[in-house]
């Protein structure tokens, strides 16, 4: 408990525990009914459930392409599509990958649902500007529909000038549609940074705020920051080809060397947009099921920071061959590996929290086993691929497919699922059967392993990306990772089961599963709609696993709707007003 | 070791290649035994702190100044080392020695072109000699594309609106596989071309005598290589398959329609025309893609050309 009483700022405010009612018959989802109630709620809950929904068809699309590509890719030659079929098919699973699942996945789903229940907030700082995104994100994506069914798009997600200046096809509404979803991204972030900032219940100090919070907040910074950039460049793109301003293209003056570091500009950081909120994950399901205070706070939580910072100085690095100056080289190679220095940081404390707890291996637990492993081979790919000289033979080749899958699936997506599984009982009050949990984690597992890795060996024996035809000698590779494709695809539609199994007749799930002592789990499941029907005081740390519980459930005395619950014990907080950061 | 490396990357055929091998071999097995420690790490604590009941109580460990600066001091140290072993790489891969013998390569949806001293050019086929050290000269037609011979370790992009270069010195008399490593369209992945290594004095041979035995050959005959070795059949086939270009079989002095509804005879004038600007005029259902072969085909060859193409209806 706070114990700076002798200071002037400080005000007594009286608390008793608030019990989570169990099984509540009224909460978020039954509440307000009706299709109509669902498109206009302003409710962060929802709206990261109508975010859920979306990534999960775009997911879907993007993964049936996959599946097309690597079955195309079982043969050297013409298996059953053409080449232009093949290109617009690539363009499609990496942009839809992109910018319709991986970068809204974890902020827009998980973000949404969780970061208010954290902070103990009713809804986000600016609810409505909240259903905004969702929509402006809807439209992005019916312009990008668009551009599929008139003409498609084969530029390669990246549409380097001058080839997606001069291609056929119609670059300009895809373009659009990244250039309105970009909005959506940038008013998400925004809205998150205002909440943290402004809404956080008594007592939760910066150095309570969960680590997950951490994560969403170094992210919202990045959005914010670097979205606008991507804008800019496409922007810039739409006025070359209309109205002929040579910016980029090399026949109307311009330089697509220039177009490169503008995109890379945003994109890069984008990773980061991806994996960091994953990292936030990962730090509170191991915390949860290890039973036990996470190690280095501090150090996870700045080293957040510190990734989404030095990440806007290493988009060179995407562009080692490009023809950039030695000198531009060596500097982006430098600071490179200065980004890595955090990242593994992260790994260590990890591990160091798992050190003496009491291990759960539930099936968030496993994801997030899963997503250390991964995304530790990843990490040490992308350390091969930041030194000059071997970069120089593995640039473009499917060396860097496999590590951006590691990175962006291993990681990112096994964080992404470890969340899902994690909050799932929250967010719909119903447990999943964890049998075959753990078994659709095994198999995706395997399934991954066995996709990618062969692709690290055939990248540096020179296979380069993007290939429609490929030499012979290739082709072992080739099959045995697209038959790790169709097995990954199996642990997706096991997966798809028992989670719509859990949906129609799962189990109900008791407020705190999981026995975790963060702010979210101390609601109800499924949650009211305002969250919390009183107001949450916090005297401890969200890890603080080796303090009792009832320290973890008190609320504001004289809350209005205290009536609802049975107070067992009344309990005087001193609140210091003005918190020390 | 030699054997992992020997499955992972291709054989050394450039001075250069031992460089960068030494500094992969060096990462994997550095990423190797770290990520064995901390496998085996996860999987130990998985198992010896596995939960035996839900009283459990966990010891609370905050941090551990000494631990968290020994993690972050190794990994540092360890990067720079890898930073330092690749800028040196680089800098040796970007400094070509000053006698370095220089060919002009310019990239072209979706074929290569290699111009040697003696003004002749080849296409898809670059001549070089082996222990000398070769400076590629580079820009592109159009698109951005990128020039990579896994052998010799060695990749740059080639871009339209300036030079860009790399060099290599070739070790071992052979063949060796040179890919189109940026995106550049259809046919990227035919973008195919081979670099030959001859012996000194081969080399010079060849240099002298090349595209002198052509005068020897028919004309149609000499046509029929020279499709091939200009790489038009990436694109066009003699077969009547459909690929990106309208195919060769039954062209001659047929009726063609173009894209603005003008009907042509497929005459010598028209086949001359289509190689040398190929964008003048485009068969309706075509995209205007094809690349000029002004100053890389001469008149004679040209002739051949249409000798080839009046042989195969």
């Amino acid at each position: 408990m706070a114990t700076n009483e002798a200071t002037s700022n400080v005000k007594r405010i009286q608390v008793r525990r608030f019990k989570p009612e169990e099984f509540p018959e009224k909460h978020y989802l039954n509440e307000e009914k009706g299709i109509w109630a669902w498109m206009t709620t302003v409710d962060h809950k929802k709206i990261g459930l109508m975010y859920l929904a979306s990534i999960t068809f775009f997911f879907f699309i993007a993964g049936v392409l996959a599946i097309l590509l690597r079955t195309e890719l079982l043969t050297p030659a013409r298996s059953f599509m053409d080449a232009d079929v093949y290109n617009q098919v690539f363009t499609l699973h990496g942009a839809i990958m992109i910018f319709f699942f991986l970068i809204p996945s974890v902020p827009a789903v998980l973000g949404n649902f969780v970061l208010p229940m954290q902070l103990g907030a009713k809804d986000v700082a600016f609810p409505r500007l909240n259903l905004a995104s969702f929509y402006i994100y809807v439209i992005g994506a019916l312009f990008t529909f668009f551009a599929i069914f008139t003409g498609g798009v084969d530029t390669g997600w990246t549409f380097y000038t001058p080839y997606s200046a001069t291609t056929g096809g119609n670059v300009m509404a895809m373009t659009f549609g990244v250039f309105i979803l970009g909005f959506s991204s940038i008013l998400t972030g925004l809205n998150f940074i205002v909440t943290i900032h402004k809404m956080r219940s008594p007592g939760i100090t910066w150095n309570r705020l969960p680590l997950n919070l951490w994560g969403l907040y170094a992210t919202s910074i990045i959005q914010i920051l670097a979205t606008p950039v991507l804008a800019i460049t496409l922007l810039l793109l739409t006025m070359e080809r209309l109205l002929s301003i040579g910016i980029f293209d090399p026949a109307l003056g311009g330089d697509p060397v220039l177009y490169q570091h503008f995109f890379w500009f945003y994109s890069h950081p984008a990773v980061y947009i991806m994996i960091v909120p994953g990292f936030g994950i990962i730090s509170e399901v191991i915390s949860t099921f290890s039973r036990k205070v996470i190690f280095g706070y501090w150090a996870i939580a700045l080293s957040s920071l510190a990734i989404a910072f030095i990440g806007f100085l290493v988009w060179g690095h995407h562009m080692f061959t490009a023809g950039q100056s030695s000198l531009a080289n060596m500097v982006f190679s430098f600071l490179t590996f200065l980004v890595g220095i955090p990242t593994g940081i992260k790994i260590f404390n990890w591990l160091a929290t798992m050190y003496k707890g009491s291990i759960d291996m539930k099936a968030p637990m496993l994801y997030a086993m899963v997503f250390l492993f991964l995304f530790t081979i990843g990490g040490f790919t992308g350390i091969m691929l930041g030194a000059l000289s071997v970069d120089i033979h593995l640039h473009d080749t499917y060396y860097v497919v496999a590590h951006f899958h590691y990175v962006m699936m291993g990681g990112m997506v096994m964080a992404f699922f470890a969340g899902l599984h994690y909050w799932w009982p929250k967010m719909f009050g119903k447990m999943y059967s964890e049998f075959w949990a753990r078994i659709a984690c095994a198999i995706l597992f395997i399934g991954f392993n066995m996709t990618f890795l062969p692709q690290f060996v055939m990248g540096a024996q020179g296979m380069p990306r993007r290939y429609f035809n490929y030499i012979d000698q290739f082709q072992s590779f080739h099959v045995f990772s697209t038959i790790g494709a169709y097995v990954m695809s199996v642990a997706f539609l096991i997966m798809a089961a028992y989670l719509l199994h859990s949906l129609l007749k799962g189990k109900r799930a008791p407020s705190n599963p999981w026995g975790s002592r963060a702010l979210e789990w101390q609601s109800s499941s499924p949650p009211p709609l305002h969250n919390f029907h009183h107001v949450p005081v916090i005297i401890n740390g969200p890890y603080d696993y080796h303090k009792p519980m009832s320290e973890f459930q008190l609320g504001i005395a004289a809350s209005h709707n205290g009536h609802h619950h049975h107070g067992e014990e009344a309990v005087t907080v001193d609140k210091s007003e003005k918190e020390q950061a | 070791m030699n054997r992992f490396s020997e499955f992972m990357l291709p054989p050394q055929k450039s001075t250069l290649a031992e460089h960068t091998d030494a500094l992969f071999n060096f990462v994997n097995v550095t990423s190797i035994i770290l990520l064995t420690g901390i496998t085996i790490a996860i999987i130990y604590f998985a198992w010896k702190y596995r939960r035996r009941s839900e009283n459990d109580v966990t010891p609370v460990i905050t941090h551990n100044n000494k631990l968290e600066i020994t993690w972050s001091v190794i990994p540092l140290i360890l990067v720079m080392i890898v930073f330092g072993w690749g800028l040196n790489g680089y800098m040796q891969l970007t400094t070509p020695p000053a006698d370095a013998y220089e060919i002009r390569v310019v990239g072209k949806s979706w074929l290569w072109e290699f111009h040697y001293e003696t003004g002749f050019v080849s296409v898809n086929e670059l001549h070089v000699p082996v222990n000398r050290p070769v400076k590629l000269v580079m820009s592109s037609d159009d698109v951005l594309h990128s020039f990579y011979i896994p052998d010799f370790r060695v990749k740059m992009d080639v871009l339209p609106n300036r030079y860009t270069s790399l060099w290599f010195e070739a070790t071992e008399i052979g063949e060796s596989v040179i890919f189109c490593t940026e995106y550049c369209g259809t046919a990227h992945s035919n973008m195919l071309a081979t670099a030959h290594v001859h012996s000194a004095d081969d080399f010079i041979t060849w240099l002298e005598t090349a595209g002198s035995a052509d005068d020897s050959l028919p004309p149609a005959e000499l046509g029929e290589q020279l499709v091939v070795r200009n790489a038009c059949n990436t694109c066009h086939s003699s077969d009547g398959a459909r690929l990106v270009g309208p195919t060769f079989q039954g062209l001659w002095m047929a009726e063609r329609e173009m894209q603005d509804g003008e009907i042509i005879i497929a005459d010598e004038n028209y086949i001359r025309e289509s190689i040398l600007d190929p964008n003048a005029r485009i068969t309706a259902g075509y995209q205007p893609v094809m690349p000029s072969y002004a100053g890389t085909l001469n008149d004679r060859q040209i002739d051949a050309i249409i000798e080839y193409i009046k042989t195969i209806q």
